[in-house]
């Protein structure tokens, strides 16, 4: 199929619009990072640094960003681990129930936020009894994470098809020893991209979060939204979210290259 | 068909066992709960777990500058850990959990605890600092009891009327500003009123001074007709708000830009709006106001850090600089003296008994009126959470 | 759901464990593995989903069967269908779900309106290069904590804002804003899907249909069309149910206006009534059940 120039130019100019559409609000928060005005309004009266001050003597940021990053690399790695499993028995076999079970995969994420949210509080607190903690959280984020790893997987195994599993079977290889060496290497980009998006979610989630936290357990969003609401505390929140996204790049372009080189074949 | 017969037997089975596990396993034993006020203290714990309004318990961590709990944990060995909740409603859901010791509760929050058995009855002896505390803020309707004091005074506040003058030719003395239509028509769609269920006691305020017919005698003892009259003038203002706030970034924001120029507010709001044009002012009528008490978990596990902690926070340093801090009137006439600021006191009237006496501090609405009526029921806090949702639409 | 092996039929795509060309002892063994191995792989993933997730979701509709004893606030576990009627009756809700159904079907429409050719450019136009770029700035403001942006757009809605300030005017805080502000957060949660679904179509394809004289919107319609609806499906199951249940965004840009979401937390937090919000919550689940079977009968789900 080809595209004509015109039809070619109408696409780029539409998506880099939207692109600088998509930055605009960040622009806004990073100038807000540098405004005087605690109440973040517009335009900018000034230009300070001392917010820059604070954000980096701020002990609470830091623990609850690290708080944030354990809970994440938990649940994701939980993810990984669950979502792969389910991913394998459901393109590999078809079993009663089957899509019953696909469809308990997707609920989680495809239930709003507050009915999940809800729903694991009064199971935590009512049905099981125990006290809100951090691991409640990544419990929490790992069920609905489990999802997007599912997604990967499943897609990609089916591109994969199975001859070369079966190749390696009719070769002699155990069952073990054909996933470590044939379906894995296959399924790292899967993988990673699976594990990028459920690390993302876990990470900026603040929904089921506020009804999974434990007394103490601040997570990044927890502490933004606590901060948020404290007039002489929004503006170093601002700090942190440009910090976010500045540093954010990094995992997000490796990830990105790191799965394009392995996908090099089109 | 044969699959979908098993898969709804399983489906049934897992459902009865389920409704089993539940019935049996959910619901909070009252056993633990110890409502009755201690002799004497024990050995501290060690720790103590706290839950408190965002700004109540400062470690430093947010801004090094603030910090007054890490000079507590010194002096006393407890370690402190802290959950900041956003509404009175959240926290009594949280402090349900029993996770907390003490809880740092407005008006409306601490009768609810009380009544469902979660608050303890506190033995003032055993607070030193209490004997500094105001006398109008003690053994008040909002912290006690049958005789029993269930939370020691920590800061308070009015619900003030704000507006920008930009749009009143005169500045309004009254809450007509925000109630009246003729009034409201001129500021359409930039009206705001703060997002709880409590708002409603301001509209009975209101009424009992301009509708006597209606014979309210307290704001917070509605029965159904008054509840319904207060719920027609808030549908009606409905019509008008631009927007309902809670957080206090948010009304700060909107008054800056104008998105509000009239509604209520918290003196501390109004401190931290740079535009001069915002001005605030504590209406003839009265208003609405806070009183925040500690209190003490009737499952706490650490109740002798506990009592250290209400001492402490009591204590007039301590006191004065939370109060300061969160932008409300300290507790006692020494705490004044221990400002960083010294006008704080007078900015926010603390002990000014004059103005004390115009406002009607918040409480739970419940069954039997506060007003001490006994011929008809009043309404309780769950019907006005429900006429809440309905007048907000 | 597996226990029992005369449910397990031998998988659709052939199983390697049953083809070697060697023969291993007995078939009946390997055709024992083939459920074994299915119970090994099942057993863990279905044993969190229903410890965690279902259980607790079937507590949360028998919860709705319950109420609230007003007086002591603690939770009566008579039967009782009052909850459901207080929905029925009273107008609110109607309103409200009617609202929150709006707001997300527009979110819905208008995500996937923006993501179709970007998507588009991205996986078939641009240059691998330009791709890989292009996929790193859609996933960056993922990583901006969700309030802040939403504040960020208060800031940009707000009158004299950024909106205002560049001439372009300001709808105003209200259901319009929440749409935008919506729209914006889950756009990329859009994108990526139906990304990723476009690259899977082989450029071969495309190609070989140009090659056979198809005019570009035909082969767009009959060729990449129908090969893009489960990624469209997935993208629109994101935005739909994400906007569904929330309930900061509307408070933050949303004016006096309230959502389902709303509505749920207030009773679950504020209210204490918890029966009466998940009564509530059975609204967004009911229509999510119903989104989601009706879209398993056009078999779109199959290749979610």
């Amino acid at each position: 199929m080809t595209l004509s120039p015109l039809a070619r130019r109408v696409l780029a100019g539409l998506t880099f619009g939207v692109l600088a559409l998509i930055y605009l609000p960040l622009l806004v928060v990073v100038a807000n990072s540098v405004n005087p005005s605690q109440s973040m309004t517009w335009p900018p009266d000034g230009l300070t640094f001392e917010w820059w001050r604070r954000a980096a003597h701020s002990e609470g940021a830091r623990e609850a960003l690290v708080t944030s990053l354990q809970v994440a690399a938990v649940a994701t790695a939980l993810a990984l681990l669950l979502g792969t499993l389910l991913a394998l028995a459901l393109q590999r076999y078809s079993f009663f129930g089957k899509n019953a079970v696909n469809l308990l995969v997707i609920l989680p994420i495809a239930l709003p936020g507050v009915v999940t949210g809800i729903a694991l509080n009064n199971g935590f607190k009512g049905i099981l009894g125990v006290d809100l903690a951090l691991w409640t959280i990544v419990v929490a984020h790992a069920t609905f994470c489990i999802v997007t790893v599912f997604n990967n997987v499943q897609a990609r195994l089916r591109r994969m098809g199975t001859s070369l599993e079966e190749a390696s079977a009719d070769l002699g290889a155990g069952v073990l020893t054909t996933f470590r060496l044939v379906t894995l290497p296959q399924l790292r980009s899967a993988l990673l991209a699976g594990g990028m998006l459920a690390f993302a979610l876990s990470f900026d989630e603040i929904i089921v979060t506020t009804f999974t936290a434990g007394n103490g357990a601040t997570t990044l969003p927890i502490w933004i939204l606590n901060n948020m609401f404290r007039p002489n505390q929004a503006p170093v929140v601002n700090v942190v979210a440009v910090v976010l996204i500045v540093f954010s790049i990094i995992p997000v372009w490796l990830a990105q290259r790191l799965s394009s080189d392995v996908e090099g074949v089109r | 068909m044969k699959n979908t017969l098993r898969r709804g037997r399983v489906a049934a089975a897992c459902l009865t066992l389920l409704s089993v596990s539940v019935l049996s396993a959910c619901g909070s034993s009252d056993d633990d709960k110890k409502t009755e006020a201690v002799e004497k203290l024990g050995k501290t714990e060690g720790k103590v777990s706290i839950l408190a309004w965002p700004g109540y318990v400062e470690d430093g961590s947010n801004d090094p500058a603030v910090d007054w709990v890490s000079a507590f944990e010194k002096d006393t060995g407890c370690e402190v850990t802290s959950k900041s909740y956003g509404t009175s409603d959240e926290a009594f859901n949280l402090a349900k959990s029993g996770e907390y010791d003490v809880i740092a509760a407005s008006g409306d929050l601490s009768l609810r605890l009380v009544a469902s058995k979660e608050a303890q009855a506190i033995n003032t002896d055993l607070v030193p600092n209490y004997a500094n505390v105001y006398d109008f803020l003690k053994n008040t309707e909002w912290n006690t009891v049958d005789g029993k004091n269930y939370g020691v005074p920590h800061g308070y506040g009015a619900n003030l009327l704000m507006f920008n003058k930009k749009n009143f030719a005169e500045a309004p003395t009254s809450w007509s500003a925000v109630f009246d239509k003729a009034q409201l028509e001129k500021n359409k769609g930039k009206v705001t009123a703060y997002d709880s269920p409590i708002y409603i006691a301001d509209a009975a305020l209101y009424l009992m001074k301009t509708q006597p017919e209606l014979k309210i005698e307290n704001p917070y003892a509605l029965d159904q007709d008054q509840l319904d009259a207060a719920v027609a003038l808030l549908k009606e203002q409905r019509k008008y708000v631009g927007e309902y706030w809670s957080d206090y970034l948010k009304e700060i924001q909107a008054f800056e830009t104008g998105d509000s120029v009239v509604g209520t507010t918290w003196q501390v709001i109004k401190n931290n709006i740079k535009n001069k044009d915002v001005d605030v002012t504590l209406p003839t009528e009265g208003a609405t106001a806070w009183n925040d008490t500690w209190m003490l978990s009737s499952q706490a596990k650490n109740p002798n850090c506990a009592y250290k902690w209400m001492d402490y926070i009591l204590s007039p340093e301590a006191n004065a600089q939370a109060t300061e801090y969160f932008g409300e009137a300290p507790n006692s006439p020494e705490a004044c003296t221990k400002t960083a600021d010294p006008k704080h006191c007078d900015t926010f009237h603390a002990g000014d008994q004059e103005y004390a006496k115009q406002l009607w501090f918040w409480r739970t609405p419940v069954k039997d009126c506060l007003d001490g009526r006994t011929d008809v029921e009043c309404t309780d806090y769950a019907q006005w959470t429900e006429a809440w949702t309905e007048i907000k639409g | 759901m597996s226990a029992t092996s005369a449910d397990t039929r031998p998988g659709r795509t052939t199983d390697p464990a049953l083809r070697g060309p060697v023969a291993r002892p007995g078939s009946r063994l390997l055709h024992r593995m083939v459920w074994l191995r299915l119970t090994l792989l099942l057993s863990a993933p279905l044993a969190w989903m229903l410890l965690v997730y279902v259980v607790a979701l079937a507590a949360l509709l028998i919860t709705s069967l319950w109420s609230v004893d007003s007086l002591t606030s603690e939770i009566d576990r008579t039967w009782t269908l009052d909850n459901f009627r207080t929905l029925l009756e009273n107008d609110v809700y109607r309103k409200v779900t009617v609202r929150t159904l709006g707001v997300a079907v527009a979110v819905t429409l208008i995500d996937v309106a923006i993501a179709l050719p970007i998507a588009f450019y991205m996986a078939k136009v641009a240059s691998p290069r330009v791709r890989r770029m292009l996929v790193v700035a859609v996933l960056t403001p993922l990583w901006a904590s969700y309030l802040v942006k939403v504040f960020s757009w208060r800031v940009v809605l707000s009158e004299g804002g950024l909106a205002d300030w560049t001439g372009l005017g300001s709808p105003g805080y209200g259901l319009t804003a929440v749409v935008i502000t919506q729209a914006y957060i889950w756009l990329p949660y859009v994108i990526l899907p139906i990304f990723a679904s476009l690259e899977r179509v082989p450029d071969s394809l495309l190609e070989a249909a140009g090659d056979l004289g198809a005019p570009s919107g035909f082969v767009l319609r009959t060729v990449v069309f129908p090969l893009l609806v489960p990624g469209i499906v997935a993208g629109a199951i994101f935005s739909f149910s994400l906007t569904m249940g929330d309930y900061i965004t509307v408070n933050i840009v949303g004016g006096a206006n309230q959502m389902l979401g709303n509505l749920v937390y207030i009773n679950a937090g504020a209210a204490n009534n918890l029966p009466l919000a998940a009564a509530i919550a059975m609204i967004p689940i009911v229509v999510m059940l119903v989104l989601l079977t009706a879209i398993r009968r056009t078999g779109a789900l199959d290749n979610l």
